[in-house]
C-alpha cells in the first residue's frame, strides 16, 4: 500500500459537458502533493470526487489502496475518520463557537473527558497560530484568514493521516501564508501526514510541495517535481511558471 | 485497533510509568481520565519506549502528565522517546498555553429577564424602523415609478399566489364540508335544515375563506420570504447589492408585498368558491338537498357585503404576512441557526397577527353594524 490516493482514467461530466477525460494521478505516502491548473480546469471537482462528495462518470479512485466504489459503509466511515478536509472558505459550523467547532469531532468520535478536550482545543488553536481568546467567538466574528486557521484547527482535531486542502493560503497575508506553509510541512514531517492541496501559490509550490500535477485540457498534462514540470512545454506551464516575474522570483529564493 | 495502555510501578522515591500501545486521539480515552487524576507524590519517570504510535493528542497527554508532577514540585522525565515523537512532544510543549482565563460569563436571573425585555423592545423599535423605511421607499417609488420591479413581482405572484391554489382549494373544500356537516346535525334538531346554506355561505365568505387563505399563505410564503432573504444576508448578497447602488427594498421587499396584495384577494375568492362547493356536496350527501335548491337559497341569503368584507381583508392580511416574512429575513444574523429561528418566528407571528387583525375587523364591522 504505497500510494495513498490513486486516480485512474477518471471521466467527469456535467450533463454533456466533459470536465475530465481520463485523469490519472498517484499520490504517495508522506508527500505534499499539489494540483494546479487554471480556474475552471476542474481541480475542485476532482477533489470532491476523491473525497466522495461527487461520483465520477467512470474511472477508479483508490484511497489507502481501496477502491472507493466498493467500500462497505463501515470502511467508508473509517476512511472518513482518517482524513481531514479543509474547504476553500473554511466551512466552519456557523452556529457553533470556534471551540465547539473543534470539539465537534472529538465529542462525536471519542470519549475523552471535557478537560482533555479543552486542552486539545487550546493546543490546536496555538498550533495554527490563533490566540486562545478566539475560542468563544463565532465564525462570523472572525476575519477570513482567522477562519481559515480555525478551520484547519478543526481539520486537525482527530490528527488525520491524509489532509486535503483547497487553496489553503489564498486569503492569508503573505507572512501568514508562509507560516501556514511551515506548519503544513512540519505536520507532514512529524505526523507522517500525506497532504493533497489545490494551490496557486508559487511560494507554497516552491517551498514545500514535493510533487504536483497540472490539470489542463481535461487531463493531467504534466506531473512530477517542480524541475520535471518546468521541462514541459504545455502552454499553461509556460504561462504559469515561465514568465519574467516568476523567473526572477525563483532565482532569488 | 490497539489501545493506549500503561503500567505504574512504584520504586523507592520514584514512580515508573511504563506506556505502551497506540497513543492516538481515538485510543487514549480509556486511560486519559485516570492518568490526569494521578496524584502520586513521588518523582515520575515516563517510559515511552513501547508507544507504537503517537499523535499530537497522545503527546499532549504525556506532556500534561509530566507537567502535573512538575507543578507539585517533583521531578518528571519522559524517556526513550523516538526522535520523531520527541519532536512532536517539543511542538506540543511549545503550543501549550496556560488557560487560566475563563471567558464564559454566567447570567443571573434578573439579567436574563432584563435582557429579554430589552430584546422585545428592540424588536419593536426595529419593526417600526422597518415600516418607516418601507414607507419612504414606497413614496419615492411613486415619484419614480421605473423603480418598480415588474418582473420580480410577477414571479412572486406565481410562486406565492398561483402555486398556492391546490392546497388552498383542498383545505377550503374540506372546511366547507365540515362546516355544512356539523351545522346540519344541529339544525336538524329544529327541522331547519335549509338554514345550512345561510350558515355555511356567510361564515365561509366572511370569515373562514379569508382565514384559511391567510393561514396557508402565511405558512407557505412568510417562511419562504424569511428563508430566501435570510440566506441572502448570510452570503452577503444584500451587502453586495447595496454597494452596487441597488436598494434591497426595491428588489426584495416591495415586489413581495405587492405580489401578496394582488394575490390574496384572488385566492380568497377562490377559497370562497371551493368552500361553498364543499358545503353543497356535504349538504347533498347528508340531506339530499340538490345543488339547484342550494344555489337558489344562496342568492336569497348571501348579501354582497359578506363577500366583499371577506375579500377586503385580503390586502391587509397580505401586508401583514409579507412584511413579517421580509422583516424576519432581514433580521437573520450571520449564522445558519438564526435562519431557522427567524423562519419559525415569522410564521408564528404572521399567523398570530393575521388573527389579531381579523378580530379587530370583526369588532369594527359589528360596531358599524355591517
Ligand atoms: N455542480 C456543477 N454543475 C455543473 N458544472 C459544474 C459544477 N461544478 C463545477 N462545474 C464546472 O466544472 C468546471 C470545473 O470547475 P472547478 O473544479 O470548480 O474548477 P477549478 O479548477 O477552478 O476548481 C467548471 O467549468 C464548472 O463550471
Ligand atoms: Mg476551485
Amino acid at each position: 500500500m504505497k500510494s495513498v490516493v490513486k486516480v485512474e482514467n477518471l471521466v467527469t461530466k456535467f450533463g454533456s459537458k466533459v470536465i475530465h477525460n481520463g485523469v490519472n494521478l498517484e499520490i504517495e505516502r508522506g508527500e505534499i502533493y499539489a494540483i494546479l491548473g487554471e480556474s475552471g480546469a476542474g481541480k475542485s471537482v476532482l477533489l470532491k470526487e476523491i473525497i466522495m462528495l461527487l461520483k465520477p462518470a467512470s474511472g477508479d479512485i483508490y484511497i489507502f489502496g481501496k477502491n472507493i466504489k466498493n467500500l462497505t459503509a463501515k470502511d467508508e466511515q473509517r476512511i472518513k475518520k482518517e482524513w481531514g478536509v479543509l474547504f476553500q472558505f473554511g466551512a466552519l459550523f456557523t452556529s457553533l463557537s470556534i471551540a465547539n467547532n473543534i470539539a465537534f469531532l472529538l465529542k462525536e468520535y471519542t470519549k475523552l473527558s471535557k478537560k482533555m478536550i479543552d486542552y486539545i482545543i487550546d493546543e490546536k488553536l496555538e498550533m495554527v497560530g490563533l490566540d486562545a481568546s478566539v475560542k468563544y467567538l463565532y465564525p462570523h466574528e472572525l476575519s477570513g484568514g482567522m477562519i481559515k486557521r480555525a478551520a484547519l484547527a478543526r481539520t486537525l482535531a482527530l490528527d488525520p493521516k491524509l489532509l486535503f486542502l483547497d487553496e489553503p493560503t489564498s486569503g492569508l497575508d503573505p507572512v501568514g501564508a508562509r507560516g501556514f506553509d511551515e506548519l503544513i510541512s512540519n505536520l507532514r514531517d512529524i505526523l507522517d501526514l500525506t497532504i493533497v492541496m489545490i494551490t496557486h501559490d508559487l511560494d507554497t509550490i516552491h517551498n514545500i510541495v514535493d510533487e504536483m500535477s497540472i490539470l489542463a485540457d481535461k487531463k493531467v498534462v504534466a506531473s512530477g517535481t517542480l524541475d520535471e514540470i518546468l521541462k514541459s512545454n504545455h502552454p499553461f506551464v509556460q504561462k504559469f511558471f515561465k514568465n519574467e516575474y516568476v523567473n526572477t522570483r525563483l532565482r532569488n529564493v | 485497533m490497539g489501545f493506549a495502555k500503561y503500567e505504574l510501578i512504584d520504586k523507592n522515591d520514584t514512580s515508573y510509568l511504563k506506556c505502551y500501545g497506540i497513543w492516538r486521539v481515538g485510543t487514549i480515552d480509556k486511560i486519559e481520565k485516570k492518568l490526569l487524576k494521578l496524584k502520586n507524590s513521588k518523582n515520575l519517570t515516563i517510559d515511552a519506549k513501547d508507544i507504537k504510535d503517537l499523535d499530537s493528542s497522545g503527546a499532549l497527554l504525556l506532556f500534561l502528565l509530566q507537567k502535573n508532577v512538575q507543578d507539585r514540585g517533583k521531578k518528571a522525565e519522559i524517556i526513550n522517546l523516538s526522535p520523531k515523537h520527541k519532536r512532536l512532544l517539543e511542538i506540543v510543549k511549545n503550543n501549550f498555553i496556560q488557560n487560566g482565563k475563563d471567558f464564559k460569563t454566567k447570567r443571573s436571573f434578573l439579567e436574563a429577564v432584563g435582557k429579554s425585555v430589552i430584546d422585545v423592545i428592540n424588536y419593536l423599535i426595529d419593526f417600526v424602523g422597518f415600516i418607516g423605511e418601507l414607507f419612504v421607499y414606497t413614496l419615492s417609488m411613486f415619484k419614480n415609478p421605473k423603480n418598480f420591479r415588474f418582473k420580480e413581482t410577477v414571479y412572486f405572484i406565481q410562486s406565492a399566489g398561483i402555486s398556492a391554489l391546490p392546497i388552498i382549494g383542498m383545505t377550503s373544500f374540506l372546511v366547507g364540508v365540515v362546516i355544512a356537516y356539523q351545522t346540519i346535525v344541529q339544525l336538524n334538531k329544529f327541522g331547519a335544515d335549509i338554514f345550512v346554506v345561510d350558515a355555511s355561505a356567510i361564515s365561509i365568505t366572511r370569515e373562514l375563506g379569508p382565514m384559511i387563505t391567510a393561514i396557508v399563505v402565511a405558512g407557505r410564503s412568510a417562511s419562504s420570504f424569511t428563508a430566501e432573504i435570510g440566506a441572502m444576508k448570510l452570503t452577503e448578497e444584500i451587502d453586495a447589492m447595496k454597494t452596487m447602488g441597488f436598494m434591497p427594498f426595491f428588489f426584495l421587499v416591495i415586489p413581495r408585498v405587492t405580489a401578496l396584495i394582488i394575490s390574496l384577494p384572488i385566492l380568497i375568492f377562490f377559497s370562497d368558491m371551493v368552500g361553498i362547493f364543499g358545503s353543497m356536496v356535504a349538504t347533498r350527501a347528508q340531506i339530499g338537498l340538490s345543488f339547484e335548491i342550494f344555489i337558489n337559497r344562496l342568492y336569497e341569503v348571501l348579501a354582497l357585503k359578506h363577500y366583499i368584507i371577506g375579500i377586503a381583508k385580503g390586502p391587509f392580511f397580505a401586508i401583514i404576512i409579507a412584511l413579517i416574512g421580509v422583516f424576519h429575513g432581514l433580521r437573520v444574523s450571520q449564522d445558519t441557526e438564526s435562519i431557522g429561528k427567524e423562519t419559525t418566528q415569522s410564521v408564528v407571528n404572521a399567523i398570530f397577527f393575521v388573527i389579531v387583525c381579523d378580530a379587530l375587523f370583526s369588532i369594527i364591522f359589528t360596531e358599524l353594524g355591517i
